[in-house]
């Protein structure tokens, strides 16, 4: 299951008796960003697509992992220092599964769920962030065909 | 053809809109692309930016057809 809010993130309940290992995983508005204060975040998505993007992304850690159950929130508005923006919750039998799991599907929706994040400042003009890991991922991605 | 563009973040500041349809004759949404920047001078470049039509990305030399709703996708950045 995945899903955008414009609420704060309530955690599903996912429980299964075959599962020994549940890993969560909570993306937090920390006070700071490339050395400046941060005060707020105002997060956007294009909900429709990021809704099908980030079941895509859920889809494909089935796949790739041997888990029993996943599930990822994200929050949009504006959020406080402290407010959890995304929510990431995994089952699995062995801890291994659950954890490599939870990495995935953050990583992914960092890069490519359509959710933009505006940073406010103590003392400069907001700013919308580029997610700068996720231009080094693309790259990586096409580094066949970068020009050196 | 008629087509529906929505615009988000920064794309959405500049031109002060979320959503319009618009009238064109453009075949790729590269082209699409280059009409409304000349109306709305983007602040991020092509290459900066994906497209997404009708909720999924695509390449920008593809071909955008009538009732399409096309997104010029800035750098996400999620989580």
């Amino acid at each position: 299951m995945f899903a955008i809010t414009e609420n704060k993130i309530r955690e599903k309940q996912l429980g299964d008796d075959r599962a020994g290992a549940v890993v969560i995983f909570e993306g937090l508005v920390r006070n700071h960003n490339d050395g400046k204060k941060v005060t707020c975040l105002e997060y956007q998505a294009y909900i429709e697509m990021a809704e099908k993007v980030g079941q895509e992304i859920l889809n494909e850690t089935f796949n790739k992992f041997d888990i029993i159950d996943a599930a990822c929130i994200h929050r949009v508005g504006m959020l406080q220092i402290g407010d959890a923006a995304v929510w990431i919750k995994v089952l699995s039998a062995h801890r291994d599964e659950a954890y490599q799991a939870s990495k995935y599907i953050i990583d992914e929706v960092k890069s490519r769920v359509p959710i933009w994040k505006k940073e406010h400042y103590v003392d400069q003009e907001p700013e919308w962030v580029a997610c700068h890991r996720c231009a080094s991922h693309e790259e990586h991605h096409h580094s066949h065909e970068a020009v050196t | 053809m008629k087509i529906k563009i929505k615009y988000f973040a920064a794309m959405r500041e500049s031109t002060g809109k979320s959503s319009e349809v618009i009238e064109t004759t453009a075949t790729s949404l590269s082209a699409v692309y280059d009409e409304l920047n000349d109306r709305y001078h983007f602040p991020l470049n092509r290459d900066d930016l994906k497209v997404a039509v009708n909720e999924k990305y695509v390449d920008f030399e593809e071909a955008v057809s009538p009732d399409d709703t096309v997104v010029f996708i800035p750098p996400v950045a999620g989580g």
